[in-house]
């Protein structure tokens, strides 16, 4: 009894730290913005309660194609950076051993040892009509005039995919590191080709990988706004910026938390879609 | 147990804040823009005084929406535009009412302090002195489009690609009036202020094909665009189009036809500013003539204080006088202060040019 | 057509950098039979396998199953299955969906693909396994599953890659003989590489005994065990006491030899071992008679007098350590498994003997020659 009780309190203890910190900087918060969202400013400093400024959303055709502007790119992005980096990690994984493979990796992470808007300005010296790429294509002759690459939907791509290669590649490796070589040579010696044994034994395998990569890649895209503001350019409105525009330049707070839950609601909606449909569960993905 | 936890840890916040207050030395935190504060006058202030200056640069939305956040507390001086005031204040109390009697007026160019101090009245209280004024109009690359004299004219063919401006308000103000409208006198009535809004947001979209990319992020993407040729024409303000002249000639700051928009740029003491004294102390130092010159060649605007401008000697001045003939001097459209509410319908157009797509 | 071999290999040759796995090996494997490749690991039959698998190209020579040649084939265009030596059961299919993996790669209809899988199932024995998942099985079942998932292919060769190390010694012991029933029913050829002796003595038909990148002997397990043509063959198949020493005289057909240990034997001629050749002495524990009388061995070629310096007691497999009492050499001796010297103890004396040509004899490797 008496040891149970000190158990009680060394656990309660242990567990103290976290609680005040997730009750204090997350979920505090949370509330507040929550209960901002569901303000509604009729006069100055005189609020009524309402669910305006999420009807606001719905009605609003503006909010709502920004969302789903938002969540297509995203996704089109996951997608795109899956497809480049599950070769770059199964070449890190699989075909490489010891030096030249730790060598790979840490090239992987290089760029990640400057900040994102170092990252985008990088871009933007290439691609802007009187960069670097521009400049080299006008010196071999293949065009005749600057060529401006950047602020379209294309740059944005770029820069969102090059962003989020790492958090790809790190859960990709993860995965394909385990399965074991045998089992591909027993996918090809059993009569399959490299295409039936990427479909039926590689990717199953790294199924929970894939899906974790996809989850973190797509959660920070959706979330970003530094890369599709400096890339993006005029038409690509974020639907972050549109939250950050809310708070900031128009100070409505209650507008903005209402967009902020909404962007947490739909796209936890997307990532639930998406485990349901790859037959994955969330604790299998996170471990 | 846990509440008991919550006290204890919140007497040990409160104790080391409390120290760190006591032990540092005396300080002015100011909320301002850039070139505002040199270094130079800083040291100056601190020699004379002993008073630290710590400077957060920052913008008219910025600053209000971090005073908001904090009810008012974390500086202890503010410079928003003198237009800005009035609204905030009423919406969110986030200013304390100045103690004229602590500032030294003769120091001020007399017409701009009263024009300013009835501008940022609220309920009978005066809450902004004026500082640095300005305007913004036009920068022009004159060999590309020499043509360009008014906003509208961002919005022809020829310049199909090489324009920027910013999307927020002035933008929506200045084309208002190069459409033949006035939007300042709509501010009283919101039906009709907005009607126009959403006009002046249709020709916007209708323009973005010419627009390269709005230039909200910084104004040194702006000038980085002017500088190599990518933009040739942009809405902006004058002292980017005369440091531009600087290096390159072709480039400069065009008063436009219908009329450049004034700003003010003011001094607002936060409502929970801690040390007033300081605040006050600097905004009599920096208003000497000789302080203020320093800023006028820094910040690259003129300042209200009063003399101030006869020393400065050379470019600027030559600047400023060919952009503004006595005739776009008179023509300068000052901004009246917003009624509150009004910005929430330039937002919502403002929002809709930036998710249009362009043809 | 049918006296063709199911697979032959001429002349394959692989090196990695300077070292040299498997260095120009020739071997054919008549239809139907249960091949061995037995060796100590590094020895280079895990590379010969993967070249006929086609993992692995190799540098020289060629690999032909069946009369066709399998160079620059793939691994997955050539008639020959591999059971893994961990097994690669695919955990992300039913045991059904392993089975019928290689079926479907061939694009057989479905109804014909659930009914050859559950007809190779019943035949391993596992009826119902078809849709459990893997890791529902125990060792031995996944062993039968990764057999019938190769077996169902119906290949010229089934590989099998020491298929049974991860098995506990039971079911190993098992094992092994459903695997030679197995063959023997289904007769599919069957290449199995193995370092352990007596898995390949047990199952196969013919082994061949591998080291440093070549064979040393192919041959059934008895030629190889009691007529072993290499030193290594004596050492690596079975057990053995093994002397270094000289050979001091050549007589009619035998070797007089006097070992380092100061033991005087004869021992039958192989090779051309002459007066004064260094030579090493292999004699099995089994062959060994032992008595408590002298008259017991007197019709030995070798006789000596030795005392019992040690018993391993292993049910069948006990062994006695007999000191000799004119050299310094130690026997070790099997015991009778009619159990009829089960009260000897150590420190009594017994009497040894064996005859010529029940030991054998290999010239001693040269000086910084290998092996």
């Amino acid at each position: 009894m008496n040891q149970r009780s000190g158990f009680r309190v060394g656990l309660f203890l242990l567990l103290a730290p976290g609680v005040l910190w997730l009750g204090l900087l997350i979920v505090l918060p949370h509330a507040e913005l929550f209960l901002v969202s569901l303000r509604e400013r009729v006069a100055p400093r005189v609020y009524e309660s309402g669910l305006t400024n999420y009807l606001e959303f719905f009605i609003e055709p503006l909010y709502w194609n920004t969302f789903l502007r938002t969540a297509t790119y995203s996704v089109m992005a996951t997608a795109l950076t899956l497809l480049i980096a599950f070769p770059v990690a199964y070449y890190i994984a699989k075909m490489l051993r010891g030096r030249p493979k730790n060598i790979l990796f840490l090239l992987c992470l290089l760029p990640f040892w400057v900040s994102e808007l170092v990252r985008a300005l990088g871009w933007i010296i290439l691609l802007r009509e009187t960069g670097v790429v521009s400049t080299f294509l006008q010196t071999l002759g293949l065009v005749d005039a600057p060529v401006e690459f950047l602020y379209n939907d294309a740059a944005m791509l770029v820069g969102l995919i090059y962003t989020s290669m790492l958090f790809m590649v790190i859960p990709l490796v993860g995965a394909l590191d385990t399965l074991d070589d045998s089992l591909i040579e027993a996918g090809y010696n059993l009569g399959g080709n490299g295409f039936v044994v990427l479909r039926e034994i590689v990717i199953p395998h790294a199924m929970p990988g894939i899906v974790s990569g996809c989850i973190v890649v797509f959660m920070l895209t959706l979330g970003n706004y530094v890369t599709p503001t400096l890339l993006g350019g005029k038409d690509s409105l974020w639907f972050t910026e549109q939250i950050y525009n809310q708070f900031i330049l128009r100070f409505n707070w209650e507008q903005g938390s209402a967009f902020g839950f909404l962007l947490l609601a739909l796209s936890s909606f997307i990532v639930w879609a998406g485990l349901k449909l790859s037959r994955q569960s969330l604790g299998k993905v996170m471990t | 147990m846990i509440a008991k936890a919550i006290k204890y840890t919140a007497a040990v916040l409160a104790l080391s804040v409390g120290f760190g207050g006591a032990q540092a030395a005396e300080k002015l935190r100011l909320l301002t823009w850039g070139g505002y504060a040199p270094d130079g006058v800083i040291a100056e202030f601190e020699k004379a005084t002993g008073i630290d200056v710590e400077v957060t640069l920052s913008n008219n939305e910025e600053m209000i929406s971090k005073l908001r956040a904090t009810g008012g507390s974390g500086f202890d001086l503010a410079q928003p535009s003198q237009d800005r005031i009035a609204g905030p204040q009423t919406e969110y109390g986030i200013y304390k009412a100045l103690d004229l009697g602590k500032l030294d007026a003769s120091l001020f160019i007399s017409s701009m302090l009263e024009a300013t101090k009835k501008n940022t009245t609220v309920d009978g209280k005066v809450y902004g002195v004026p500082h640095v004024w300005g305007t913004s109009g036009l920068v022009v690359n004159t060999k590309a489009a020499g043509w360009v004299k008014d906003y509208t004219d961002l919005c022809n063919a020829k310049l199909k690609g090489r324009v920027s401006y910013r999307t927020a308000r002035p933008t929506l103000i200045a084309f208002a009036f190069a459409m033949g409208k006035d939007p300042f006198a709509a501010y009283g009535d919101a039906k009709a202020y907005e009607a126009l809004m959403n006009e002046v947001g249709k020709a916007l979209i209708a323009c973005k094909s010419n627009v390269k990319f709005y230039w909200d992020g910084g104004k040194d993407k702006l000038l980085a665009g002017l500088r190599s040729g990518e933009v040739n024409a942009a809405m902006a303000w004058d002292t980017g189009g005369w440091s531009l002249n600087n290096e390159n000639p072709d480039v400069t700051f065009v008063a436009p036809k219908t009329g450049a928009l004034g700003w003010i740029d003011t001094f607002a003491i936060p409502a929970k500013g801690r040390n007033d004294d300081a605040a006050y102390k600097w905004i009599n130092f920096v208003n000497r003539p000789d302080i203020s010159a320093k800023i006028i060649e820094s910040a690259g605007n003129f300042t209200s204080s009063k003399g101030a401008d006869q020393l400065i000697k050379g470019k600027l001045k030559e600047q400023f006088a060919v952009s503004f003939p006595q005739a776009a001097i008179d023509n300068i459209k000052w901004y009246p202060p917003i009624p509150a509410g009004l910005e929430s319908i330039e937002g919502k157009v403002l929002d809709r040019v930036k998710a249009a797509k362009s043809e | 057509m049918t006296d063709l071999p199911d697979l032959e290999v001429r002349n394959v040759t692989k090196r990695f950098g300077p070292y040299t796995a498997v260095d120009r090996i020739s071997f054919s494997i008549p239809r139907g039979s249960f091949f061995s490749i037995l060796g100590p690991s590094g020895c280079g039959k895990t590379t010969l396998m993967r070249m006929i698998a086609g993992f692995t190209e190799p540098d020289e020579g060629e690999i032909v199953i069946r009369g066709k040649s399998m160079n620059g084939v793939p691994p997955n265009k050539r008639p020959a299955s591999m059971v893994f030596q961990h097994l690669a059961l695919f955990p992300m299919m039913s045991v059904a969906e392993n089975v019928g993996y290689g079926l479907r790669r061939q694009g057989i209809a479905k109804p014909q693909i659930a009914e050859r899988v559950a007809g190779i199932l019943e035949r391993v024995g596992l009826p119902d396994a078809g849709g459990k998942s893997i890791d529902q099985l125990s060792g031995g079942q996944k062993q039968r599953v990764a057999i019938a998932r190769c077996l169902v292919l119906d290949p010229d060769l089934l590989l099998l890659d020491e298929p049974l190390g991860a098995l506990d010694l039971k079911l190993r012991e098992h094992m092994k003989i459903e695997l030679k029933q197995l063959q023997a029913e289904i007769g599919t050829t069957f290449v199995y590489i193995t370092h352990d002796q007596s898995e390949a003595l047990v199952m196969s038909d013919r082994i061949a005994v591998m080291n440093q990148g070549q064979f040393e002997q192919i041959g059934a397990g008895q030629e190889l065990y009691y007529n072993p043509d290499t030193r290594f063959v004596a050492g690596f198949v079975g057990n053995s006491n093994r002397w270094p020493g000289r050979v001091e005289a050549v007589d009619n057909g035998t070797l007089r030899v006097l070992t380092d240990d100061g033991l005087n034997c004869q021992v039958s001629v192989t090779g051309q071992a002459s007066a004064g050749a260094a030579v090493e002495v292999f004699l099995r524990p089994e062959v060994v008679a032992i008595s408590r009388e002298a008259e017991g061995v007197s019709d030995m070629a070798n006789r000596l007098r030795g005392s019992v310096r040690n018993l391993l007691f292993d049910g069948a497999n006990s062994t006695a350590y007999v000191a000799d009492q004119g050299s310094k050499a130690v026997f070790a001796v099997a015991l009778p498994q009619t159990g009829r010297l089960a009260d000897l103890k150590p420190g009594q004396e017994v009497h040894l003997g064996w005859d010529a040509a029940q030991a054998n004899c290999f010239l001693a490797p040269q000086p910084g020659a290998n092996g």
